[in-house]
């Protein structure tokens, strides 16, 4: 129960696990839930294994109809992986990824990232982990002058350095890096920390360096360095088995370190979750304030249980400050709830921290629906928090989709559960991300104001002010993020990482936009994001996507506008745009033929292909205004 | 606690591992024997028992095993549960 190597955020796997799922794995039509919820149980190295197996047989299945992300990951490691490869696939099935794996060669590292015509090379990976021991780079025998020890960590930096560049630029793939684990046993004991050639100094000193002069803004890192010292390195370390079998770590500690690298491929893929939905009642204060009153919940004050409450608080604050968006879903009376949040003097959490407040009596697996519905986001993108192990239940059941942390009886333990359970893993910090909270509160707002008024009015009254820019360096970072994570107002659905952003961005036969919108509520940030192949006489619809939170604004129109324009000034005569559909951007199955476009075909898939006539196109008014920041000459005001 | 009782514990925790519901224990059972019994599941095979017995094999022992009969001459003299 308390192994270091522990979720306890997961609850254990059922007695019957096995069974239901061979009975998955064996099915013609695997039942998608099933599979969510079975990969949320806590699992050991063979039950991921079983539960990979999945991945293999059902691939086409899990992506096309199930919305899990196929992800293929080559890995290259100095020492023995295999289990760590066997664990992925079942583990990505917790982050809603397809993972397939492909194994360098033992002992191969330069051989398949050095050389274009490696096995590796041919492979089309999306991603590279570059998985190395201190003791296969050099870094286990003791340096006793400094000079020697610098040099033992130069030669390991150059080394890592020259594959992690084989990496991006022979085999074209996001490349994961790994700080290395210390080793556990002492040379000289507490000196070994002012010693530079002690293997532990110099396994820090590595990890410093890496950081500073490997890791590229592209790249991604796993702190297993970070991981092993929460378990323990004692228990991470396992002489025994590295003599054995040339095993990293502790066999043990398998599931835990493939949940972290599919955490974050996960993030990478705009997976990671995006709100957190709180129950109150003994979980933001302890007691029930409809019962207990004002005076009578715990928080603060200092009795243990009230201090638990507030630092909970503390720490839900901190999660909206990175951009996590906080929601309430409690049993409560409306006005019952709300007292707290307005006459305690120890809340920390104030109600314009929370995007949607929902206290009723119905069911809580409907409210969260709703409370998806209302911030415009999936319910795979919610986390909810809740002591009372009925409504958790019932929302596992209703809702498998949504994470829901198993929590202990102790206030005390919630930070752990949620902190560690790495549900909002993240991979870069954006200026929206640090915003973001605001603009989606701005949006519930907007939801109750859009019941008066006709829309035009409405949408005059926003005072919207679009500004338009190709893509550039500032943007590429939220740029990718869109082209990752938007499902639903998404033409194509093609991803990009950001190094292929970088290179559209470069690519003189590219036409691309990124469009900011801000109106009197807030800054809405990045909205859209366009890429059209330009051709002599026609312009193709490569990307065309829109973050959902500004629909019915008429941006799309401005898009269309903006693009009409250029591919008119470049001689184009006609706009071609495909639609291809996706289990979930059914919302946009008529945008081309709502912009005016001509279908002109229809593809195997369903999809459909579409034309317009430039000469025939009239840009429409638009109620907002139109900022071009690269092009000073030209702004217009349409409003 | 028997070696027959022991026995049936290791081939419980063999099934499982080795994903062979079948399978039947005898002495002299070894990897060669066994669809799915490779270096990989072996070392699964090897954290499992210690887990179910309550005892850590030693590298000296982990090198020694010809067959299951073996391993369970140790188990029998080291189990603590």
């Amino acid at each position: 129960m308390n192994s270091p190597f522990g979720m306890p955020w997961l609850l254990p796997a059922p007695v019957d696990f096995k069974t239901r799922a061979k009975t998955l794995v064996n099915s013609a039509s695997p039942d998608e839930a099933e599979v969510r919820r079975l990969a949320a149980f806590t699992l050991d190295l063979s039950e991921l294994d079983t539960l990979g197996k999945i991945v293999r047989r059902q691939k086409e299945f899990l992506v096309a109809k199930a919305g899990f992300t196929p992800v293929k990951l080559g890995i290259v490691a100095s020492h023995t992986i295999d289990y760590l490869a066997a664990a992925l696939p079942g583990t990505g099935l917790r982050h809603n990824l397809a993972v397939d794996i492909v194994l360098a060669g033992y002992g191969q590292a330069a051989q398949e990232l050095l050389d274009p015509g490696s096995g590796f090379a041919s492979q089309r990976l999306d991603c590279v982990l570059l998985a190395f021991d201190y003791r296969a780079l050099g870094l286990s025998s003791v340096c006793l002058k400094t000079d020697d020890a610098d040099e033992a960590v130069s030669a390991a930096i150059n080394y890592v350095s020259s594959m992690a560049a084989g990496v991006r630029n022979i085999i074209k793939a996001t490349c994961i890096l790994q700080t290395l684990v210390p080793p556990s046993d002492p040379l000289f004991g507490s000196f070994d920390a002012r010693i530079s050639g002690s293997p532990r100094a110099m396994v820090e000193k590595f990890n410093a360096r890496l950081l500073q002069e490997v890791v590229l803004e592209n790249d991604l890192v796993v702190d297993v360095a970070f991981l092993a010292n929460k378990v323990g390195l004692d228990s991470w370390n396992d002489t025994r088995g590295w003599h054995k079998a040339k095993l990293p770590a502790s066999l043990d500690a398998t599931p835990l370190y493939a949940d972290h690298v599919c955490r974050l491929l996960g993030s990478a893929r705009g997976k990671a979750r995006k709100c957190l939905v709180l129950d109150l009642d003994n979980t933001l204060w302890g007691g029930v304030i409809g019962d207990d009153g004002l005076d009578g919940i715990a928080l603060g004050q200092n009795s243990a249980v009230g201090e638990a409450h507030v630092a909970l608080q503390r720490f839900l604050l901190d999660l909206r400050r990175r951009g996590v968006i906080l929601a309430v879903c409690s049993k409560n009376e409306d006005a019952t709830a709300r007292i707290p949040f307005r006459h305690h003097p120890e809340m920390v959490l104030k109600e314009d921290h929370i995007a949607v407040f929902v206290a009723n009596w119905s069911d809580k697996a409907n409210n969260l629906r709703e409370i998806a519905a209302t911030l415009n986001i999936g319910t795979d993108s919610l986390v909810f928090l809740d002591d009372n192990p009925v409504e958790r239940e019932q929302v596992r059941q209703t809702l498998p989709e949504v994470a829901v942390p198993e929590l202990t009886e102790d206030p005390a333990d919630y930070i752990s559960l949620l902190a560690n359970a790495g549900y909002f893993e993240a991979i870069g910090l954006s200026e929206e991300d640090i915003v973001r909270a605001d603009f989606y509160q701005a949006d519930a707002e907007r939801v109750s104001l859009q019941k008066v008024g006709n829309l035009e009015e409405y949408l005059h009254s926003l005072q919207m002010v679009a500004t338009i820019t190709p893509f550039n360096a500032v943007g590429r970072v939220r740029i990718a993020q869109l082209i990752n994570k938007s499902n639903q107002f998404n033409l194509t659905t093609r991803r990009y990482s950001e190094s292929e952003v970088e290179a559209i961005e470069n690519d003189p036969s590219k036409f691309c936009l990124q469009v900011r919108l801000a109106d009197r509520f807030g800054d809405n940030g990045m909205i859209s994001v366009i890429i059209f192949d330009k051709a002599h006489a026609e312009w193709s619809c490569d990307t065309w996507l829109m973050s959902c939170r500004v629909l019915g604004r008429r941006v799309e129109e401005l898009v269309l506008a903006m693009v009409a324009e250029e591919a008119r000034d470049a001689g184009a005569k006609r706009l071609k745009g495909t639609y291809v559909p996706t289990k979930k951007n059914g919302l946009v199955v008529e945008h081309f033929a709502k912009l005016g476009f001509t279908r002109t075909g229809d593809l195997p898939d369903g999809g459909t292909t579409w034309e317009l006539d430039l000469a025939g196109y009239i840009a429409p008014e638009l109620p907002m205004l139109i900022l071009r920041p690269n092009d000073p000459g030209c702004v217009n005001d349409v409003a | 606690m028997s070696r027959e009782e022991n026995a049936e514990r290791l081939s419980e925790i063999m099934r499982d591992i080795f994903d062979l519901e079948d399978l039947e224990y005898h002495d002299s059972l070894k990897a060669d024997d066994v669809e799915g019994w490779d270096s990989l599941s072996h070392l699964r095979f090897l954290i499992a028992v210690e887990k179910e017995f309550g005892f850590r094999f030693t590298s000296g022992e982990i090198d020694g095993f010809k067959n299951v009969g073996e391993m369970l001459d140790v188990v029998v003299h080291r189990a603590t549960r």
